[in-house]
């Protein structure tokens, strides 16, 4: 081919092909598509997720004679053993938390500020809970505690290692708030003004993580209020080992139960989401 | 390992300088500096280090003891020499990579198909379900799905009316499509859940860039969006891998702990359900399950990196 045939080519081409501006026109048919099958995509999805809830609602809730009614719902807090089980799960939850986050917090902080090469060293180690099975860690660590009456036989322990499950998802929420914020300026700023690191932490960087740390948060209750496995191999009835244990008694009002925890969840976390957003966007507006 | 060359590389640059300076004293001095700029990291380090680290010490030696508490490799033959324990991690591979590979390439369409989304509200509706979908499982997971597709189901009776009833056709919730089918209910939301910062990373700019050059779609995707999203996408699956090969407790109640699945059999060991004297056995299986997994991490860590490169320039 000569440079001339090539020139050729390339101007048959030019030619030959429709020119951009022709395609402009066709842009808003090229958008609705996508949207279309975006359509069918959530609404498969919303198929598969949401009649297996339907039916657990349908079954806990529906009387012999076919209506719905809501009695199951009443008759939750008289069954034995639920208000030790929703105690028991509640401390536990409280004490993790408590834990998780003084133990996380300024971790994560110090890493974002002073080291960050050891983040991808926080990354491996916060995955290793996702695949150490719950099952054979809980029965290294009853091992492990086996000599030690007093430990073993608190019902804490559990607490202990849910911090241990809850870090991945914990430590990825902070890691994700705090790459959102100009770290180094805020302590800066609030260092050149006097304020120690107590102060710092406390008023200036735990109200700008405010929303990382209610989602870590919620996730962390999410974990420890659904948590069966260990819970059942430490001989503790928490909701869940509650509902496994009862749920021949009276499954309908155990679905029922499960069904009410799903949902407070979901109701709980869409509000955190949306403080987050509304807060960024007020963020946004005076900036 | 990958954490020691991490921690290395994390402390070289001090340990350079020092050595510039010349002298003992100054490589001292910039040890005992390395040392206090780690120091507020050993609290996080010691508390993984007691609750996961010596937990998997202990099954790890375990694995290798008779009850009486003497060496011997008798557990390591009983799981690796066929029969029911092979079996058990055969089962256990299969069903955690069927519920990574199609929930990975499901979850990522359904992250993308979300984050296109103008609607804010739908959004932050979707995300926080996600979230607690993720955590969801064990018997409650377990009950809704027998039921809709249990035989008695709501959803079988509604595929029965349309002439379709699957039990009539040889399948059933208690094997392992369906344990598969009930798993995708957890393992879709975590991966829209881990996926979705990867897909926020996809700068509008590239997509602008391409379209300038006269790129397609189908171009802008096969150039452009593919490349990119392939580590984070597969990294996302390794987790999955993880998160389907050790989930006990939805089938324990799915299927009465009757499904020959490596958690079901060391919990039915350990409760007792299995002549005593097998504990051990036991611990075996579950450092089978840490080695399977900790080659599955490797694989993370390893793409993670290639990622990391991409979304944080």
């Amino acid at each position: 081919m000569t440079q001339a045939e090539i020139g050729d080519y390339f101007l048959a081409e030019r030619l030959t092909s429709p020119p951009p501006r022709e395609a402009r026109p066709t842009t808003p048919r090229r958008r609705r598509r996508p949207r279309f099958g975006r359509g069918i995509v959530l609404a498969i999805a919303a198929l598969y997720f949401l009649v297996p809830l339907y039916a657990a609602m349908d079954f806990s809730l529906k009387n012999i004679q076919g209506h719905f009614s809501l009695s199951p719902l009443t008759q939750i807090a008289a069954q034995p053993g639920f208000g030790a089980a929703v105690g028991l799960s509640f401390r536990l939850s409280i004490v993790t938390l408590v834990i998780e986050m003084l133990l996380m917090v300024p971790t994560v902080i110090y890493v974002h500020l002073r080291l960050p090469r050891f983040r991808r060293v926080m990354e491996v180690i916060t995955i290793l809970p996702i695949v150490i099975p719950p099952i054979v860690l809980i029965l290294g660590v009853l091992q492990a505690v086996r000599p030690y009456q007093w430990i073993s036989s608190s019902p804490y322990l559990l607490a202990v290692v849910y911090v241990v499950l809850a870090m991945p998802f914990v430590y990825r929420s902070l890691d994700s708030g705090l790459g959102a914020l100009d770290l180094k300026t805020l302590v800066e700023a609030s260092r050149s003004l006097g304020s120690g690191w107590i102060s710092t932490m406390w008023r200036v960087l735990i109200p700008n993580l405010r929303s990382a740390l209610l989602s870590a948060s919620v996730l962390t209750l999410a974990l420890v209020f659904g948590e069966f496995t260990m819970a059942q191999l430490d001989l503790w009835t928490t909701v869940p080992v509650w509902i496994y244990n009862s749920s021949s008694n009276n499954p309908h009002v155990v679905t029922a139960v499960a069904m009410m925890f799903l949902i407070a969840m979901w109701l709980v976390l869409t509000i955190i989401v949306s403080l987050d957003r509304t807060h960024r966007r007020t963020k946004g507006q005076t900036s | 390992m990958a954490f020691t060359s991490s921690l290395d590389t994390a402390a070289s640059p001090r340990g350079v300088e020092g050595r510039a300076i010349t002298g003992a004293g100054a490589s001292r001095g910039s040890f005992l500096r390395s040392l206090r700029t780690f120091l507020p990291v050993v609290p996080f380090v010691a508390y993984v280090a007691l609750g996961l680290g010596i937990p998997t010490y202990i099954i790890a030696t375990l694995a290798f003891q008779t009850r009486a508490g003497q060496f011997t490799l008798h557990n390591i033959k009983v799981i690796t020499s066929g029969g029911q324990y092979l079996l058990g991690f055969e089962t256990s591979i299969k069903l955690a990579f069927v519920t990574a590979l199609i929930p990975g390439i499901v979850g990522t369409i359904l992250a993308y198909s979300i984050a296109q989304s103008n609607h804010e509200a739908f959004k932050r509706v979707l995300a926080a379900a996600s979230g607690v979908l993720a955590n969801f499982g064990g018997v409650n997971l377990a009950f809704m799905f027998v039921a809709s597709l249990g035989p008695a189901g709501i959803a079988t009776a509604w595929l029965s009316h349309l002439h379709a009833n699957p039990y009539n056709h040889g399948w059933t919730l208690y094997k392992f499509t369906g344990v598969a089918l009930v798993y995708v209910y957890f393992q879709v939301p975590l991966m829209v859940l881990i996926i979705t910062p990867a897909l926020n990373g996809l700068r509008a700019q590239w997509r602008e860039a391409a379209s300038n050059l006269g790129a397609s779609k189908w171009q802008y995707w096969r150039y452009v969006g593919v490349p990119v999203l392939t580590p984070p996408v597969l990294g996302s699956m390794f987790l999955l891998f993880g998160s389907g090969f050790s989930a006990y407790a939805t089938a324990e109640a799915l299927t009465g702990g009757t499904f020959a699945l490596t958690p079901i059999q060391i919990g039915s060991i350990l409760q007792g359900n299995v002549i005593s004297g097998q504990e051990n056995v036991g611990y075996a299986l579950g450092l089978g399950m840490i080695v399977i997994l900790l080659a599955s991490v490797v694989g993370y860590a390893l793409l993670q990196r290639r990622t990391s490169k991409w979304l944080r320039a």
